[in-house]
Formats: C-alpha cells, sequence, structure tokens
C-alpha cells in the first residue's frame, strides 16, 4: 500500500493508505477528524471542503494518495489556543447555522473566498459559497456572518490569520 | 460510496507517465483533476485498473503565449485558467465559460485537459473548444499529434484520444481585435450540468456582425456547432433584435438534443433557441 506524509492541522501524519481511500475517510476514520462531516457523497454539497495547500477542495473529491506531502486545513484547525477563528465567531454571533451540518464546509470555503477578496460584497459571498448549500435555508445569515467575519478579519488578523500556510 | 479497489501510479514526467500507460494498456485510465472521474469511481460507474495520475507532472501545467494562440497546458486548472492574464485578454470566451464551471472547490482542482477529454457533452468547456476551433495536442510512445477540435468529439464520453495517448495541451487560437464573447448556461445549481448552454464569437465592423461562431453544450451527444446560426447572422446589423433572434431560431438545426430527468428534447430545442438570441445579443455587445 503506498504510504502517504500529509500535515492536518499543523500535524504530520505518516499512514499506509489504500488508493481508493477519500481524503474525507481518512480524516475523519483514520485521524478522528471528524469535524469534517461528509454530506451528499457525490460532490455538490461542500460540506466536506477543507483547504489543501491553501486553497478550497471538497474532500470527498480528492483521494488521500492525491493529498501526499500537502498542507490539509479543517474547521479543528482554526482555533487557536482555545480562541475560535473569527469567522466561526462571526457565525456564531450572526446564528448563521441551525442544524449545523453545512457549517464547517461553509466556513472553510469562506476562508478561502477571502484569500481573493478580502472584502467581498453580498454578491461575491453568494457566488463564492455557490458550492455550499444549507438546507436550512439559512443563507441571508450566513451572507451575512461571512462579511462580518471578513471586517474582523482584516482588523484582527492581517492575512496571516487566514489559516494555513 | 467507496470506489472499487485499482492500482495508483503517480508519475512524475510525461516520459514515464507514457510508459505507464503503454505497459498498462487499456486496463488504465488518466487521472487528471479527478472532480469527473472520483464521483464517477464513487459511484463505481467506472472501474479502472490502475489511475495514473498526472498531478506531479508539472511539464503539463501553464498558459504560454505562442504567438498566434495560447497554449494551455492539459493539467492546468480551471482556477488558474481563469485567474491567468494571458487567457483573460487573448481568450476571453474561456475564461468567461471556464468561471461558470461548478463551483470555486471544484475549480481548484478540476482541469481544462480533464474536462475535455472526459468529452461529456454536458461539460461547458468542450462547446468552447468547438466554437474557438481549438487544437489538441496528445502524446503517446509513438510521438505527438495534434487533433483539431471538430475531430477530437466522437460521442458521449468518448473522444480521438487513444488509450496509449494522453492530451498534454489545447492550443487555443487567438481570434484577434473586434471580436465579442458570451457563454449562455441554463442550470438548476452551481453543480450542475448544463441543460443547454451556448457558447458565442462574435466578429463586429462598421456596426454590424461580420462573422460568427456559435458552439451548443447538451444539444446531443457531442457538442455542435451550429452553423445555420452561424450562417444566417452574417451581416445583421448590430441593433438588429429582430435579425439575431431570426438567426438564433436555426439554433436547434440538425441536433439530437437529449431527454432526461431535467428537460425533454423540445424543450432543449427551445432553449437552445432563447439562449443562442441571449448569447447573440451579450457578444455583440447590445446584450
Amino acid at each position: 500500500m503506498p504510504r502517504i506524509s500529509v500535515t492536518v492541522d499543523g500535524i504530520r501524519y505518516d499512514e499506509e493508505v489504500e488508493p481508493r481511500l477519500l481524503l474525507v475517510h481518512l480524516l475523519r476514520d483514520r485521524l478522528g477528524k471528524t469535524g469534517t462531516p461528509i454530506g451528499c457523497d457525490t460532490s455538490n454539497c461542500g460540506a466536506c471542503t477543507v483547504l489543501l495547500d491553501g486553497r478550497s477542495v471538497k474532500s470527498c473529491s480528492v483521494l488521500a494518495v492525491q493529498a501526499d506531502g500537502g498542507d490539509v486545513v479543517t474547521i479543528e484547525g482554526l482555533a487557536t489556543g482555545g480562541t475560535w477563528h473569527p469567522m466561526q465567531k462571526a457565525f456564531h454571533e450572526e446564528h448563521a447555522l441551525q442544524c449545523g451540518y453545512c457549517t464547517p464546509g461553509m466556513i472553510m470555503a469562506a476562508i478561502d473566498l477571502l484569500h481573493d477578496d478580502p472584502d467581498p460584497s453580498e454578491e461575491a459571498v453568494r457566488e463564492g459559497l455557490e458550492g455550499n448549500l444549507c438546507r436550512c435555508t439559512g443563507y441571508c445569515t450566513i451572507v451575512r456572518a461571512v462579511r462580518r467575519g471578513a471586517r474582523e478579519m482584516s482588523q484582527e488578523m492581517p492575512r496571516e490569520g487566514m489559516a494555513t500556510p | 460510496m467507496i470506489p472499487a479497489s485499482f492500482d495508483y501510479v503517480r508519475p512524475s514526467s510525461l516520459d514515464e507517465a507514457l510508459e505507464t500507460l503503454h505497459d498498462q494498456g487499456e486496463e488504465a485510465k488518466v487521472l487528471a483533476g479527478g472532480q469527473s472521474l472520483l464521483p464517477l469511481l464513487r459511484l463505481r460507474l467506472a472501474y479502472p485498473g490502475t489511475l495514473v495520475d498526472l498531478g506531479r507532472v508539472e511539464e503539463l501545467r501553464g498558459v504560454a503565449d505562442r504567438g498566434d494562440h495560447v497554449l494551455i497546458g492539459a493539467m492546468t486548472t480551471h482556477y488558474d485558467v481563469v485567474t491567468s492574464p494571458i487567457v483573460r485578454e487573448h481568450c476571453p470566451l474561456v475564461a468567461l465559460a471556464t468561471a461558470t464551471v461548478a463551483d470555486p472547490a471544484v475549480r481548484h482542482r478540476g482541469t481544462l485537459g480533464g474536462s475535455l477529454a472526459h468529452a461529456d457533452p454536458a461539460g461547458d468547456l468542450p462547446a468552447v473548444a468547438r466554437a474557438l476551433d481549438m487544437e489538441f495536442v496528445a502524446r503517446s510512445a509513438g510521438g505527438e499529434r495534434v487533433i483539431p477540435a471538430a475531430d477530437f468529439f466522437l460521442d458521449y464520453l468518448e473522444t480521438a484520444l487513444d488509450p496509449g495517448e494522453i492530451l498534454t495541451g489545447i492550443r487555443v487560437p487567438k481570434l484577434g481585435p473586434g471580436w465579442g464573447f458570451h457563454y449562455e448556461k441554463f442550470h438548476r445549481t452551481a453543480q450542475a450540468w448544463a441543460i443547454v448552454g451556448v457558447a458565442a464569437a462574435v466578429r463586429r465592423s462598421n456596426g454590424a456582425i461580420e462573422e460568427a461562431r456559435v458552439a451548443l453544450t447538451n444539444m446531443g451527444a457531442t457538442p455542435v456547432r451550429a452553423t445555420g446560426v452561424e450562417e444566417s447572422v452574417r451581416g445583421a446589423e448590430l441593433g438588429a433584435n429582430g435579425a439575431l433572434r431570426a438567426a438564433a431560431s436555426r439554433a436547434d438545426e440538425d441536433t439530437e438534443p437529449p431527454a432526461d430527468l431535467h428537460a425533454r428534447p423540445d424543450y432543449r430545442r427551445h432553449l437552445a433557441r432563447v439562449l443562442t438570441h441571449r448569447a447573440l445579443l451579450a457578444a455583440a455587445g447590445t446584450g
């Protein structure tokens, strides 16, 4: 079996994996990173979105072997020293979740969006999150939260706060 | 869903990849960005013996200005295509259409070569390839050949590539000044395939349309050129909405649109006409 070496949320893991193992299964079943949920399993819903080498990917559509040598950040890697990431805080404060199932993916996609557009308009947020579905009809508060998180990130944590690297 | 077992090879050069493909024969399948192939594997609609992952073949990535055309490496991601200054300047239709492919996370992984070699007629880029007469550079152990877009798409998910061949790059001709572009797509959600799409390029001169290139997404087993529209729209004045509408009414000529959950063939024909009219208006700059 191929041996891979992946950094997840700042910790390096060396694993032997079957080639068919999906990244999301590596994260959840092998590394215990259950903060990343599996939603649709058809790459539609975006619930399993993580950052791979700094960009958002749907971890159900990436093989673990493809992530060999890569740097993965999941929702569990955002908080530092017990303090939530500003985007997490913004989702909390704007009540941007109801059941919460889509939230990890929404937050990771939002953080990715801010790489290219640190102060997105409402329309830009809606387009940037088009790959993430919420079934509790919570988009209005999600959009508000992303814009609030963006403002707070630009004030509090210039650039480097945006999850590694 | 978990894919069926397969062997996995990750060559670091094109030569190594070709050698592997040659050795494995028809059991092997090339993995590009995986955004079409991995869902198929998960649903067990495909079960190759070996996956040859081109993810580390760096020579297949990147965009180069080659004078009369732009060469886009087959493994260039949609994101890198959309953000390439060369593509945006010389092939705006490619940038416009690629920006509508699925969603940002998929565009980070998916590649131009992968989506063309996958040859899904509901994919956006095959129609753009037909509209612009792109050329496909394919390499095998025996050498290199260039396949025109008109000869590349053979049938549903079937291309002119031989089992031992790898698509290495796509040549996009520069159309020169005076052209306007648009890609019009009708779909349910970001991730859903186009029910119908229209890629349009229009050359404007002295207030009229001198030349047009129009190709359709998901109006048959392969992407099709709407030659009837191209003929009819030639000479139309830019402000002549009626003339553009009349030309667009020929959009579904010689097409065999599929029937599926989302649309019947007659509805697709209707959409092709309406969307072609919109695409022509937008490409002509009067929409």
